[in-house]
């Protein structure tokens, strides 16, 4: 009897590729694209349109790569889901003050929540997707594990799965780089070889948040303080929602020096400004830690992760007895942003993360 | 793999008959009907003769049918073309809350022109109040929309009741009558119709073509302009195979219609029987009393579980249902015609409908009868609903 895996594809290269390769390896594979928001209405305000990871064109894509391999195709509706647990929390997050990162939690409640649901309701053995990650064992369990591409690996959206998700899993373009996953892609045939990377957050194709959030909850009169650091008033902003920690553009700020974003004070409407220097930090603290490893009751040294982007650094993680944890950086590190997540390393292993607070 | 079909409401195969008829007109038959040389009038009788087997069906004339593109055009054609014609006599119009869309995005178009349009709500099975639907009509009511038959619950709406009311008060009277073809005997003199939508592939005849009846000195205004095809109620080349496959059809519904009727009664009962012996907590959708339903159709929500997740699992079993309607990406949504019968919104979910047709046979019945239940025990299993 041949294993049965739902690939969930995006219309996109990497989870094309998933599709045809898993079922060259003989599984049983369907196909399942979420539909989470519909772009169909969206333009830019220059005019230009746009397709981004979630639009129907990338719909149509899936389905016609599905089509073209002969496997069942499912779109199934998680708008109203999408909207609740990342498009409402991504706008109350920079209300208060932080910087979300909605592909982390899309990817814990979405991905590998309602859509695995949905694959075991399908009777299915596995979840597949395109991710650059690695699900190994390591010591006896299943460890989330760095893809070897290094430039794409996508473990630091992961960190969240959980041993139980882990074990109904399938990454099969960890252990590949993105050029062997673009040759698969023409070995097969495949209609979207070419296609475009999709964008970093794919219901702000333009990438101005800022106009996306103004859209959902209305542009409001949310004027506040630009204070400095050292307690002065600068002058007016417009709204805290539009700045971001370490933002230096858009400020509008006459000073001595060039002034960044060091702080925002959701409280008090104001956003804090500061000198280059007073980006970096060498200490903070992170809310709501996940651990993929027994849960430590002492120090513990880790190679963590700020951003997508970071290079991990080394910092001695103290757990804290409200379930989250207070980190030292070996050497300190800018643009540590509440709202982003924090990610522990063990060399290519996450051993676990939490949220910045 | 098993391949049991089970959602005629959305679509039926193309009779082999029907095709016989058609493939003529799609080799040699090549002419336009409306040619006056030999190649147009090879064709342009096969047209007139398909128009009287549409007309012989609902006891119409051959001059009151209008062919067009689908059912959805016929709806469009009647409501949009009334409103053009009598928008000076008034402009509200009486509707249902569980049409199909054809009929509510039409009627939602007229609104944003500026039209009234009252959406006559539904009782918990699914059935109009007959009093409340008369207290509606004003003196700038001008047309009553009315579907025959429900394309989800089955439903079968009073229509002869609600021509009476339309007459009553000289109101314009359009029913959708799509899914009541060969499975109701329809008779559009006797309830007093003066319009009535009718799509081909519904009942055996191809996709791409259907027709609406326009009773005799009817004012509409045509939808599509052009030539003067359809006494200039309709412009645009005919599709001569597709209409001759619908006259075929309607040959077919008129001349079948009792044997066809009751063979698919009895499976959708075996079903329906079957379905409500062997599963706890089903709820029907739509008229309990089987006598108001159409033959063919049965909509049940399957609580604790997702309707979506069955339909998948059906599929991948080869069995085809179906549930809602299908949105642009092919997502499944609640449906609204289940949500304006009062059921709550995790019921609606839950819902499937299964239509059945000509080719059904009782071992399909019962092999889905063999494994549904299975499937509904284990989605409840594992639900986290």
């Amino acid at each position: 009897m041949k294993k049965r895996v739902v690939v969930a594809m995006s219309g996109g290269v990497d989870s094309s590729v998933t599709a045809a390769l898993l079922q060259e390896q003989g599984y049983e594979v369907i196909g399942m694209t979420m539909q989470i928001w519909d772009y169909s209405s969206f333009t830019a305000e220059n005019g230009e349109s746009f397709g981004s990871c979630c639009s129907l064109d990338d719909v149509y894509d899936a389905r016609r790569v599905a089509e073209s391999l002969n496997i069942p195709f499912y779109v199934i509706n998680f708008e109203e889901d999408f909207q609740r647990h990342v498009i409402d929390n991504f706008c109350d997050e920079y209300f208060a003050g932080r910087t979300p990162n909605p592909c982390v939690l899309c990817n814990q409640v979405l991905k590998f929540d309602l859509l695995l649901r949905k694959a075991l309701e399908l009777e299915a053995d596995f979840m597949a997707t395109g991710h650059y990650a690695q699900i190994l064992r390591r010591d006896d369990q299943l460890a989330l594990v760095k893809g070897v591409d290094d430039a794409k690996d996508q473990s630091y959206f992961l960190f969240t799965l959980t041993p139980e998700q882990m074990a109904k899993t399938l990454f099969p373009l960890g252990g590949m780089t993105k050029e062997e996953v673009r040759e698969h892609a023409v070995r097969f045939n495949l209609r979207v070889a070419d296609k475009a990377e999709s964008q970093d957050i794919c219901f702000v194709p333009d990438g101005n948040y800022v106009r996306f959030i103004e859209e959902e909850r209305g542009a409001g009169h949310k004027d506040g303080e630009f204070i400095h650091h050292n307690g002065q008033v600068l002058g007016k902003h417009t709204g805290i929602y539009r700045y971001t920690v370490g933002q230096r553009k858009g400020l509008g700020l006459s000073w001595t020096e060039p002034l960044y974003v060091i702080g925002i004070n959701a409280e008090t409407n104001q956003v804090i400004v500061g000198e280059k220097a007073l980006l970096s930090r060498g200490d903070f603290e992170l809310h709501r830690c996940l651990w993929n490893i027994a849960t430590p009751t002492a120090p513990i040294q880790v190679e963590c992760r700020i951003r997508y982007r970071h290079q991990p650094v080394e910092a001695t993680v103290t757990p804290l007895p409200n379930g989250g944890a207070s980190i030292a950086f070996s050497q300190p590190q800018k643009g540590i942003t509440p709202g982003q997540a924090a990610v522990f390393y063990h060399d290519d292993r996450v051993i676990g993360g939490g949220w910045i607070a | 793999m098993t391949q049991i079909y089970l959602d005629h409401n959305a679509t039926t195969p193309i009779r082999a008959e029907v095709l016989e008829e058609m493939l003529p007109f799609l080799r040699g038959k090549f002419g336009n009907p409306s040619s006056i040389h030999w190649a147009g009038r090879a064709v342009s009788s096969a047209v007139e003769t398909a128009r009287e087997k549409v007309a012989a069906l609902i006891n119409a004339s051959p001059s009151e049918i209008v062919f067009t593109s689908c059912g959805s055009e016929a709806d469009n054609l009647a409501i949009k073309g009334t409103a053009s014609a009598l928008r000076d006599k008034g402009q509200h119009i009486i509707t249902t809350a569980v049409e199909h869309p054809a009929v509510l995005e039409s009627c939602r178009s007229l609104e944003a022109q500026g039209w009234r349009v009252s959406y006559l709500p539904v009782d918990t099975e699914g059935q109009l109040d007959l009093a409340q639907l008369e207290s509606l009509v004003g003196d700038d009511t001008v047309l009553i929309s009315v579907m025959w038959a429900n394309n989800e619950t089955g439903n079968l709406f009073p229509i002869a009741k609600i021509g009476e009311i339309a007459r009553k008060h000289g109101v314009m009277f359009h029913t959708d009558m799509i899914q009541a073809v060969g499975r109701v005997q329809l008779d559009v003199k006797a309830v007093n119709l003066d319009l009535a939508a009718i799509s081909g592939h519904k009942f055996g005849a191809p996709k791409g073509v259907g027709a609406l009846y326009i009773r005799s000195e009817t004012q509409l205004e045509p939808l599509i302009h052009g030539g003067h095809q359809e006494r200039n109620r309709r412009g645009g080349t005919s599709n001569v195979a597709g209409i001759v496959g619908l006259g075929k059809a309607c040959e077919f519904a008129a001349s079948e219609f009792e044997q066809a009727t009751d063979r698919v009664r009895s499976l959708r009962d075996q079903l329906e029987d079957g379905l409500f012996a062997t599963i706890d907590n089903i709820q029907l959708n739509g008229c309990v009393d089987r006598a108001k339903r159409l033959p063919n159709t049965l909509n049940l929500s399957f609580a604790g579980i997702s309707g979506e997740s069955l339909l998948l699992n059906l599929d991948l079993k080869g069995i085809a249902a179906s549930s809602g309607s299908a949105c642009g990406s092919g997502t499944l949504e609640a449906s609204p015609v289940i949500t304006a019968m009062g059921v709550d919104l995790a019921m609606a979910q839950a819902s499937v409908r299964f239509s059945l047709g000509r080719e059904n046979t009782p071992d399909e019945v019962e092999y889905v009868l063999s494994i549904l239940p299975a499937i509904v025990e284990r989605l409840r299993s594992i639900s986290t609903l």
